[in-house]
């Protein structure tokens, strides 16, 4: 089974994701679909047997999916290229606007490299491309140890500063 | 400077550690070119036609003098012994090895610098005035702005895979200093009627192969929302630019394509959600950064000193000089003077190790051991005592850094060119040395008088053509390197983009080309307050463009 890292720890994925050609959905186990896909199923929810998430390419509105949100157990971003950065504005609008605390999980040309800045972004997941060390990557989450900005993991570094200060 | 505090020191040093790290992987084989390419590229390393070179970033354009003095080490250790001054206060090294690179950012995050950002498709080192905190027309003091967007952008995490490069340009006062309008964001400093401080924004400005001035999009937003604000103009580019076509891709072509009054509703629509929220800038923030910047300790001096006076009436050299190397202060008795990295016969922007250590020993000795680097690529003293003026230009003639050329023809700004860059159809260099050649004539040259001439060996016109009183772009023609030559571009709040005069020209004719320009101008001019520039806008490119061609018909 697939490797993948969910809130810093290797782990054994039991998703996949369902190919765009494909038709029929598998009546067990656990399945991505794409929105498309997705906006068609929704009416009927899905039973017992099967649970459905939905992956985001990096040029879909995740706006639509707010009212899904709630029961969505995964939602996945699909990178096409590392360099395509529209999933990390993405995957904070889902949890920042939207409020989703579900699984948000990278996928495609997901490496070592992005790691820290993704898991910035609110992804707690990751699905590695295939020629990467999913073990190796995982001391990408500590590249740095503190952060300017505010983003979805923590606060703004000033914040943090005055804080500081007031203790001393 | 900014002084880093113990988290700054130690993001940059893991910054360091993260691409030692990096290179390793790329050396032994484990990270591909293409995966290592944008990583190496985010701290500022292109591979180029003869090595690779580095751009390391000059933060809003500030140099204490041991930062000076590490530039002039890595240059003699790692280099071959000089840098290059660009136009967005940047300084690069052509000759560095790629196994070095790693130990040359230690050396540099040892003095406090970095090479974070200084290329990719991210947010780029910002940029200002080269007179910031100095200059007397100042609104705010912009350094501290810059200083927080520094911080803002230094691995911001949504913003770090862009369409393109994003260029960002502050300035405090009302002269723009820093051409912020060719920037995709331009701000400028602001007070509104009741004196609060706050910016104007403009969006989708930029030279490059689509040159168009910036859009402003809000005439005032409150200073405590600036960094929201920027995060809400950042994601509606990273989610909406285009991705298909790199020439396609900056900011200035999503603001067209939507309309500036299209796009600022949509960044609008982003702010409502971001206003008021955790990435509001407390007021604390601002007190704390300027509290990092040490204060110079000014003396209480006189506006005037007998001794500069004196010299003045009686060396004509000095007083040349001053008229076009030393500017205002905003402190009586001071005054900032440009040391000239345009000595004829010398590529524009570059130094010397040894020029490094020169200059900084003068700003050491004439100064608060601090200097400027202009987008006009030149080194800026900012605190020179006016009593001390005379010593300081006997000193700076003597090492090759007073010529009284700023603002005028042969203070040429031109990129690094086809000698260097894997970019370039032509090369810039011998063209701005072979001008200078033909305008040594220091009279001469003052009667000119002000002209900005600018050169870019390629359509990605880091030499920022377009904006130069007179612009030459180096164009491939059939794998000939020929010029095309363009007048009436200007920077500054009125900022045009020149107009091309028509068909290029041989390497050889530049010069030519250039007199006949001067000539045509020194015979249309009301006298000598129109500047070049004044006169091609008065009347237009007809009367050079017929001057120019009238011998090749």
């Amino acid at each position: 089974m697939p490797v993948l890292i969910k809130n810093r720890a290797l782990q054994e994925d039991d998703w996949h994701v369902l190919a765009a050609d494909v038709e029929e959905i598998p009546a067990r186990g656990s399945v991505l679909v794409p929105l498309a896909r997705w906006q068609i199923l929704r009416e009927a929810v899905p039973e017992g047997g099967r649970r459905i998430g939905v992956v985001l390419d990096t040029g879909d509105d995740p706006h639509v999916l707010a009212p899904d949100l709630h029961q969505l157990p995964v939602v996945a971003v699909h990178f096409p290229s590392f360099t395509d950065g529209r999933g990390y504005s993405i995957a904070r609008l889902l949890r920042e606007r939207h409020g989703y605390a579900g699984e948000l999980r990278a996928v495609g040309d997901v490496l070592r490299d992005q790691l820290f800045l993704l898991a910035r972004c609110g992804f707690d997941a990751f699905a590695l491309r295939a020629d990467q060390d999913p073990a190796a990557a995982l001391a990408a989450f500590t590249d740095f140890s503190e952060a300017y900005q505010a983003a979805v993991d923590r606060g703004a570094l000033f914040e943090r500063r005055f804080r500081t200060e007031v203790v001393q | 400077m900014y002084l880093y505090d113990e988290i700054d020191q130690r993001l940059v040093d893991e910054r360091v550690r993260q691409f030692r790290d990096q290179t390793q992987r790329f050396l032994s084989g484990s990270l591909s070119e293409d995966d290592f390419r944008p990583l190496r590229l985010q701290n500022g390393l292109y591979i180029q036609r003869h090595a690779p070179m580095l751009r390391v970033a000059i933060p809003y354009g500030m140099l204490a003098t041991r930062q000076l003095r590490m530039l002039a080490h890595i240059a003699r250790r790692f280099d071959r012994g000089s840098a290059h001054f660009s136009t967005r206060q940047n300084v690069q090294f052509n000759w560095p090895k790629l196994e070095d690179v790693p130990d040359i950012l230690a050396h540099l995050a040892s003095v406090q610098m970095h090479a974070i950002q200084t290329s990719g498709n991210c947010v780029r080192n910002v940029t200002t005035d080269h007179f910031a905190g100095v200059a007397p027309d100042e609104v705010v003091n912009p350094l501290v702005w810059a200083e927080l967007l520094r911080q803002w952008s230094t691995f911001h995490p949504e913003f770090a895979y862009l369409p393109r490069k994003f260029k960002i340009a502050i300035v405090g006062a009302d002269n723009d200093r820093a051409a912020t309008l060719v920037h995709d964001i331009g701000i400028q400093a602001v007070r509104d009627a009741s004196g609060d401080v706050g910016f104007r924004i403009a969006v989708g400005g930029g030279l490059g192969r689509t040159p168009i001035v910036g859009h402003v999009i809000r005439e005032f937003l409150p200073w405590p929302h600036l960094l929201t604000y920027l995060d809400a103009i950042l994601r509606v580019y990273n989610r909406f630019g285009r991705r298909d076509n790199k020439y396609k891709a900056r900011i200035k072509i999503l603001v067209k394509d939507r309309t500036p009054q299209g796009f600022r509703d949509e960044v609008e629509a982003e702010w409502a959600h971001l206003r008021d929220g955790p990435g509001t800038v407390p007021a604390a923030e601002i007190a704390r950064i300027e509290s990092r910047f040490p204060q110079p300790a000014y003396q209480v001096l006189p506006a005037i000193d007998a001794a500069h006076e004196r010299t003045l009436t009686a060396d004509r050299a000095y007083a040349r000089w001053v008229s076009r190397n030393v500017h205002a202060h905003r402190v009586p008795g001071y005054v900032a003077v440009t040391l000239s990295l345009k000595q004829h016969g010398v590529a524009p922007g570059d130094a010397s190790a040894d020029q490094m250590d020169a200059v900084a020993s003068l700003a050491d000795e004439f100064g608060f051991g601090e200097l400027r680097v202009s987008h006009e690529q030149n080194l800026v003293l900012p605190d020179v005592e006016l009593r001390t003026l005379p010593t300081l230009w006997e000193r700076a003639r003597a090492h090759g850094l007073a010529t009284p050329n700023a603002g005028l023809l042969t203070n040429i700004i031109s990129c690094p060119g086809g000698d260097f860059c894997a970019l370039a159809n032509a090369v810039s260099i011998p063209v701005a040395t072979a001008i200078q050649a033909r305008f040594d004539d220091l009279d001469y040259l003052h009667d000119i008088g002000e002209l900005d001439l600018n050169i870019s060996g390629c359509m990605n016109s880091c030499g920022h053509h377009h904006v130069g009183h007179i612009g030459i772009l180096g164009v491939d023609k059939g794998g000939d390197e020929w010029y095309q030559v363009s007048i009436g571009g200007r920077q500054g709040a009125d900022a045009a983009l020149g107009k091309v005069i028509g068909p290029s020209f041989a390497r050889v004719q530049v010069p030519d080309v250039i007199e006949q320009l001067i000539q045509t101008y020194l015979a249309r001019r009301d006298s000598e307050a129109e500047r070049f520039v004044d006169v091609v806008h008065r009347i237009g490119v007809e009367p050079f463009k017929e001057a120019v061609y009238a011998g090749t018909h």
